[in-house]
């Protein structure tokens, strides 16, 4: 039990010194204003990766909704801000909620689709939502929300991903997660052992819906101006990489993918297509050869870290002895 | 009042007749014995009483209520639980995460102390967690506890499903084929285990089963399918001497069993 | 009523082309139950070769034959490369690597020809227009209506008489029985991709012809005749070419009297409704899981 307050103890500091410095750097000036966009781009990726993750890697359901969720919640979020100037945190709760009611809509009709069918039919409610966004005018047509409150600063972003990790994990870690784990592992059996398959599909669909509409409230106070065409498939595909490389399955895997993939993203800025080509890549290789992820379903733990302190300091000790 | 009671139960994919007019009373504490050549309509009468098949006729009474519309999970938080003639563990979950999940149906926890770790989490999380250890020693599973489930060898993977499904705390255990694949030591040991269950759990089991040692040595009562429809009842000797019994199985390989 | 015919006959046009591509589809899924999602982007490719042959001053047989050539190579080697060995291990893997596939191809061809749109040469057509009962039929269309007649009589030709066919039929039917057959399924399934991508080059032509041509061009023809295929009952070739056909008209006639913003949404509402109505489609089978 102490060694479990240690580790909380010291994810905790790390948590704060990132954050600090982060800050420092960004209020006076040692990040130049491009990479503060990828790092409050980075946050978001996050959260999308790891609600994602959610759907897919702990629950098994290969949903391709996510732009479509993630669309919902930055409209209704900038709504509320934008044409009833309302305050922020109520476009965050209307945001989530909005998401998580299409989570439901969605979720409902379509969990009886098995695997490919229902990646299909959610891609199709993405679809959907931008069409309908398209015709809106109340929300600006094809050519968008526009003149969004810019409030999202560096606290809101970390304290929104801190929190989203947070309850991710500690609802993977319950009773409802492994219910959620046994629904992916074998849903017949599942039910056997007294798991109502359909409220835990529904509820992994509401949960990781709510958190992209997150994400999306987030994206929308951030840019200021939000369209449509944004939310395409396009960006679900980006999350899926992330998800892919970090592995189904390990949130802090989800972790790792945004981090590396935004990171890899921004440095290819200039050639778009050649990041496309790298993604595309990524995803076949890791379907091929390592279809749990490219990092499998481990988590990152201190422990990792203890590991490679070992390797490090056994290397280094071998060379002192030489 | 008996446990089970199954009137007329029939059950038909398009054309083809699985099950027709089944009828079954098992009263409590009793071990029944289903058996009959492959494709008789054994495990769809299991598929049935769990809810998995929408039954196309009859009734199916359980524990005094109509079964009728009940999902799946519902029946299993009824008390009844199974096992699969085709071993279906969550495979890359641990043995005690298998465990844990079938005893959420005992202990559980909504879904606000999930997520913000509030007073009945680790209260019932650690119950969780001391009754699926406790099951495991006495099922000598625990040494295990932390591996994947999939890890395990064929007959320690048997002995899995049995815990995992008695975690579910059932008054009725439905076994399907229980002892498929395994040699004759391990089928032994596993007669003794199921003995041994039903006494310290007061369990009814009604037991699917090819191995017919498996069946006489342990079944008071015994049933014979063939074609979808019930062909005999009674006691194991009277099963072995019955002429219909004996032409169902007959050009069958289960003929060799009988010697 | 001349404007409903009208409309009938353009989305019957452009149901086509969807049919063209959902037959790929179709068969692909009906052998190994794998939704090629690169699939639209092979039309993609064969409207480019088509493209590049027509510019080199091909007429437009050889163009077609060529491109349908190329492509039907292109999913031979996709399959083999990007496929064969996922197949086994799980659906969704194979899927996710189709996604990886269907990107691939199409920021390749971006990356090597940029994202221009582009145009067939107006000679490979002059364009003709007969008025018939006041209802305007271009002569595209009838090109359109020609090929994909010719080519769908072909395919049935050889799904059904040939030894082949044969094979495809029985390997879609029970891959594993199939094998046990001494039919070699990995063969089969090859050229399974070999004529389904033959058929998409073909669409990627026609389309290209009545549109334009640039690297993003397969992704909606795809996933519409995706949907063709899911509604006609995935797995059967006269199901894909009735769900084509119907989705074209569908889509013609909401644009029209309906508003051309919704066009794009109403493959997906389809697609939704089927799923939840009849998700075997209107000539698909059902099948029962076995527990």
């Amino acid at each position: 039990m102490q060694k479990k307050h240690l580790s909380v103890l010291i994810i905790c500091l790390a948590l704060g010194a990132l954050f600090a410095i982060v800050q420092v750097g960004i209020s006076n000036g040692m990040i130049s204003g491009y990479w503060v966009t990828n790092l409050f781009l980075m946050g978001i990726n996050i959260i999308l990766a790891a609600s994602l993750n959610l759907i897919n890697g702990f629950t098994g359901e290969f949903s391709l909704g996510h732009a479509g969720f993630m669309a919902v919640g930055a409209y209704a979020g900038g709504v509320i801000t934008t044409n009833l100037g309302l305050p922020f945190p109520l476009a965050i709760v209307v945001g989530m909620l909005a998401a998580a009611v299409a989570g439901v809509l969605v979720g409902l009709p379509t969990l009886r689709l098995r695997g490919d069918y229902l990646a299909i039919a959610t891609l199709g409610f993405g679809e959907i939502v931008r069409v309908v966004l398209m015709n809106i005018d109340y929300v600006g047509g094809a050519s968008g929300l526009k003149d969004i409150p810019d409030v999202v600063n560096w606290p809101i972003i970390f304290v929104s991903v801190v929190l989203s990790l947070l309850l991710i994990k500690n609802f993977v870690r319950s009773s409802h997660g492994r219910a959620c784990l046994a629904v992916r592992e074998n849903d017949l059996a599942a039910q056997m052992m007294g798991v109502n398959i359909t409220y835990y599909k529904v509820l992994a669909f509401v949960v990781g819906a709510a958190l992209a509409g997150l994400a999306g409230v987030l994206y929308a106070h951030y840019y200021t101006i939000i369209q449509p065409k944004e939310f395409s498939f396009l960006l679900t595909f980006d999350v899926l990489v992330m998800v892919m490389v970090g592995g189904l399955g390990s949130l802090t895997g989800s972790v790792v993918g945004a981090v590396l993939l935004t990171t890899a993203s921004a440095f290819l800025q200039a050639i778009p297509e050649l990041r496309m080509v790298i993604y595309a890549l990524l995803l076949i290789i890791s379907a091929i050869f390592r279809p749990q992820g490219l990092l499998g379903e481990k988590e990152v733990t201190l422990r990792t870290f203890q590991k490679l302190g070992g390797v490090f300091n056994a290397t280094s000790g071998s060379k002192q002895t030489q | 009042m008996p446990l089970l009671e199954v009137s007329k139960l029939s059950k038909s994919f398009g054309g083809l007749v699985a099950l027709n007019n089944f009828n079954l009373d098992v009263e409590e504490g009793e071990l029944v014995g289903l058996i009959g050549p492959n494709g008789a309509g054994k495990t769809t009468v299991f598929n049935l009483l769990t809810g998995l098949y929408k039954p196309t006729g009859g009734t199916i009474v359980f524990d005094g209520r109509n079964l009728r519309g009940r999902h799946p999970h519902q029946i299993t938080k009824m008390g009844m639980a199974r096992t699969f003639q085709n071993i279906r563990l969550f495979g890359n979950l641990s043995v005690l995460d298998n465990v844990k999940i079938a005893y959420q149906v005992v202990v559980n926890y909504g879904l606000i102390p999930a997520f913000l770790r509030v007073p009945p989490f680790y209260r019932r999380e650690e119950n969780i967690e001391k009754s699926s250890l406790k099951l495991l020693e006495i099922f000598d599973l625990k040494k295990h506890a932390q591996e994947k489930a999939k890890n395990l060898p064929y007959g320690e993977q048997r002995r899995l499903e049995v815990t995992r499904a008695l975690a579910t705390n059932p008054k009725l255990l439905l076994l399907d084929e229980p002892a498929a694949g395994m040699n004759p030591q391990e089928t032994q040991d596993l007669l003794a285990l199921i003995k041994w269950v039903r006494n310290e759990f007061k369990l009814t089991i009604i037991l699917i089963e090819h191995d017919m040692s498996l069946v006489m040595g342990l079944c008071e009562r015994v049933l014979v399918l063939d074609y979808g429809s019930l062909i005999a009842e009674g006691t194991p000797q009277e099963i072995q001497q019955n002429p219909k019994v004996i032409e169902a199985y007959l050009g069958d390989e289960e003929v060799a069993a009988w010697e | 009523m001349q404007d409903l015919l009208q409309q009938l006959l353009n989305g019957l046009s452009q149901g086509s082309i969807y049919a063209l591509i959902a037959v790929g589809y179709t068969m692909i899924y009906g052998i190994i139950q794998l939704i090629n999602f690169a699939h639209g982007d092979v039309i993609m490719v064969g409207a480019y070769v088509a493209l590049g042959a027509a510019l080199m001053g091909f007429g437009f047989i050889p163009s077609l034959i060529l491109a349908m050539i190329t492509c039907a190579i292109l999913g031979v080697v996709i399959e083999r490369v990007a496929y064969r060995k996922v197949r086994p291990v799980s659906r969704l893997a194979a899927l996710t690597s189709a996604i990886g596939v269907s990107l691939f191809l199409q920021y390749t061809m971006m990356y090597f020809l940029g994202a221009d749109i582009r145009s067939f040469p107006a000679d490979i057509l002059p364009e003709r227009t007969y008025t018939l009962g006041g209802v305007i039929v271009t002569n595209k269309d009838l090109l359109v209506l020609g090929t994909t007649l010719v080519l769908v009589i072909i395919l049935q030709f050889i799904i059904f008489r040939t030894r082949t066919g044969k094979a495809m039929r029985a390997v879609s039917f029970d891959g594993q029985a199939a094998q046990l057959m001494g039919i070699n399924v990995n063969y089969t399934v090859a050229f399974t991709f070999f004529i389904g991508s033959a058929m998409a080059a073909a669409a990627g032509m026609l389309y290209g012809i009545c549109f334009n041509v640039q690297p993003l061009m397969g992704l909606m023809p795809g996933l519409k005749a995706f949907i063709a295929a899911v509604l006609g009952g995935i797995g059967s070739v006269p199901g894909a070419m009735l769900g084509g056909i119907l989705l074209g008209m569908t889509e013609s006639l909401v644009a029209a009297f309906g508003g051309s913003m919704y066009r794009d949404a109403v493959a997906f509402i389809i697609l939704i409704l089927i799923l939840l109505i009849r998700p075997t489609g209107l000539l698909g089978k059902g099948v029962q899981e076995k527990v």
